[in-house]
């Protein structure tokens, strides 16, 4: 039972190897979405470093969002969706598998990324350490319930706008704990709360989503 | 058994209704006796269900994706088994090529495969001849004869005129 | 496909008995709606510390209570329809959803009208309002959903689990917005502070809600017999309907 989860996590993951290009593109938009606030805003420190834990966890947001629609999309145009479903094995499982490949695939890297970025909008040093630490703990969650949007729009036309339209409200509890815990640090706040916060909802999703998504799943392939 | 039927009557969506992909509207499927709803992991472990899509990744060689397909399945299957499955039907040469530069027939031939692999007793196969040279489907159909003679059974669609010898054979014709 | 209509709550037989009831709740509305109209404006007390532009309160108040119990109604009919792998609760949820959109709208519209003499802007970023918007979005979203999925059975379902998962995540959304809302707020302005109550106003927005309700039932009717005819059309009872409609004009 455990093998076939260990299997499809290390297939996405070769997969991703394989195709490299794809989590550049994530990251570079990211990187992208992150840089074009300064410009548009003006280089005020002052300004830059209260605004940037809201622009950083919505670039990041928004970056998670983009690389959703590939979660299962080839799975479900090359068939091996349906040998995942009709496998005598636990299909939440096989989701939290694909779940994590795409997290450790476009999450972490924007995680990794984000404190550079926090410099440039002249973060102090705890406030860079909490915003990682937020991301570590809100992005997971972005993936678990970006997972259930992915489902329910596979073959759908026109999925790229409708997935953000759907999951882009259910994000909003983690953008406020993750963007309030790093703002709390900023103004020289315990981050505790926020974090804690974040990391129940990110819980709660780990627990619910794999159901729901495998439902998704199970109604998209029919 | 053979599904027969024109395009469009209705043979995938009866396969993919038996696998349980799609639930009926109506009625109820049973598996030795039982519903199959009830009994679903005995039937999944009993079925090998291979559609009009192969199930192959592109960026994978064909070892590795029927590799990862046997383990999904629950399966075990050697390295060296994969590569006499796949020399048996023909395309031991590609075993180490990215899956997307194979031909039409070789990845039909790479999926179909797997009936080499396996012990299930009940093969639901969706256009298991489409896209096959002739050679070809002379050893898919002594596989599958070779299955049905040995106490499995087979649900197959095709439009094709392909004689599978071993008794017992039913022939269901789909028309609209 | 006729042997369906016995399994399941049969659309041929809820039909006509949806068409019989549109007409009652209609009625009830309209007259609840003059009842309560009249109260709002005639009746209640003129507020004194905010003068009349209080009385939006009377529409705003029961739309933004409709959008939120219509979203619960929709996600229970969603339950139902797919847990029993019926299709009459489907439909049911896809004739609340515009309703529930339309009162969400409509509460914030009167919310910003409120705002304005209130609070001087347009738009404030209160609790409310922003949950109030957010909810806004899930019934887009579930609406996009719906109609971007061809099979009607499947994009019953994958609106169901929807609307299942926006139900579970609004009331999280709502803490979320609150907490925030505490955090960002320098001055203290809120809908909370609504005028205190007189047992007249009350009366007024009970009355309000009520004829919201017999509104929502009877329009919701209305577009379930829509969906119906245009879902079933291939079938026997809507072509006899279409012949009976026909020879009556």
């Amino acid at each position: 039972m455990n093998r076939a989860w260990v299997t499809i996590f290390k297939r996405d993951i070769l997969l991703a190897l394989r195709r490299r290009s794809d989590v550049a593109t994530t990251l570079f938009f990211f990187l992208i979405v992150a840089s074009l606030f300064p410009l548009g805003i003006g280089p005020e420190p002052a300004v830059l470093s209260s605004i940037a834990p809201g622009v950083l966890w919505v670039a990041a947001l928004l970056a998670g969002m983009l690389s959703l629609t590939r979660m299962f999309a080839s799975d479900f145009s090359d068939g091996s969706l349906e040998q995942m479903l009709i496998a005598p094995q636990p299909l939440p499982m096989l989701v939290i598998a694909k779940v994590l490949a795409h997290w450790i695939v476009c999450g972490l890297p924007v995680v990794l990324l984000a404190p550079m970025i926090g410099l440039q909008y002249a973060l102090p040093n705890d406030a860079l350490l909490v915003l990682v630490l937020s991301l570590l703990l809100g992005t997971p969650a972005l993936s678990l319930i970006g997972a259930i949007g992915a489902a329910l729009t596979l073959g759908v036309r026109g999925s790229g706008l409708l997935i953000a339209l759907l999951v882009l409200p259910l994000y909003i509890p983690v953008l406020i704990f993750g963007a309030g815990a790093v703002a709390a640090s900023q103004h020289g706040m315990s981050p505790e709360a926020h974090l804690s916060l974040l990391a129940a909802f990110s819980l709660l999703s780990l627990v619910l989503a794999p159901f729901a998504t495998a439902a998704a799943l199970r109604i998209s392939v029919e | 058994m053979y599904v027969l039927g024109d395009n469009g009557s209705g043979k995938s969506s009866l396969l993919r209704l038996l696998c349980g992909l799609m639930q009926p509207e109506l009625g109820s499927i049973y598996w030795q006796g039982e519903q199959v709803k009830h009994v679903l992991e005995v039937f999944q472990a009993n079925l090998l269900y291979i559609g009009h899509l192969n199930g192959l990744k592109e960026d994978l060689s064909p070892i590795e994706n029927l590799q990862v397909n046997m383990r999904l399945a629950a399966d075990h299957a050697e390295k060296s088994d994969v590569l006499d499955a796949l020399e048996a039907i023909g395309v031991g040469r590609c075993a180490n090529l990215p899956v997307r530069v194979l031909s039409q027939g070789q990845k039909r031939r790479v999926a179909l495969a797997r009936l080499w692999l396996t012990e299930r007793k009940l093969w639901i196969l969706d256009e298991p001849f489409a896209a096959l040279d002739s050679a070809s489907i002379d050893v898919l159909v002594a596989r599958i004869n070779h299955h049905l003679n040995n106490d499995g059974m087979a649900i197959i669609t095709t439009h094709q005129d392909v004689v599978i010898s071993a008794q017992s054979t039913q022939v269901l014709r789909l028309d609209l | 496909m006729n042997i369906n209509w016995f399994k399941y709550s049969s659309p041929q037989t809820f039909y006509p008995l949806a068409g019989r009831m549109i007409p009652w709740f209609a009625w009830a509305a309209s007259i609840f709606a003059v009842i309560g109209l009249y109260i709002s404006f005639f009746i209640a007390p003129t507020d004194f510390q905010q003068g009349e532009a209080y009385r939006i309160i009377f529409v705003h108040v029961p739309a933004a209570w409709m959008s939120m119990f219509i979203y619960m109604v929709m996600a229970g009919w969603a339950a139902l329809g797919l847990s029993l792998n019926a299709r009459l609760p489907a439909m049911m949820a896809q004739a609340l959803a515009p309703t529930g959109a339309i009162f969400t709208l409509l509460a914030l519209v009167t919310g910003s009208f409120w705002g304005k003499p209130m609070w001087g802007a347009w738009w404030v970023w209160d609790a409310r309002l922003t949950s109030e918007l957010i909810l806004l979005f899930l019934y887009l979203g579930f609406i996009a959903l719906q109609s971007s999925i061809d099979d009607p059975r499947k994009a019953d379902k994958a609106g169901a689990l929807l609307a299942l998962v926006g139900v579970v995540n609004v009331p999280i959304i709502y803490f979320s917005v609150k907490w925030w809302n505490t955090l960002h707020q320098g001055s203290t302005i809120s809908m909370g502070a609504a005028p205190k109550m007189v047992t007249t106003m009350l009366l007024g927005m009970l009355l309000m809600a009520l004829a919201f309700w017999m509104y929502t039932i009877a329009v919701a009717l209305m577009r379930v017999r829509c969906i119906m005819l245009e879902r079933e059309r291939a079938s026997d009872w809507v072509k006899e309907q279409a012949l009976s409609v026909g020879g009556n004009t």
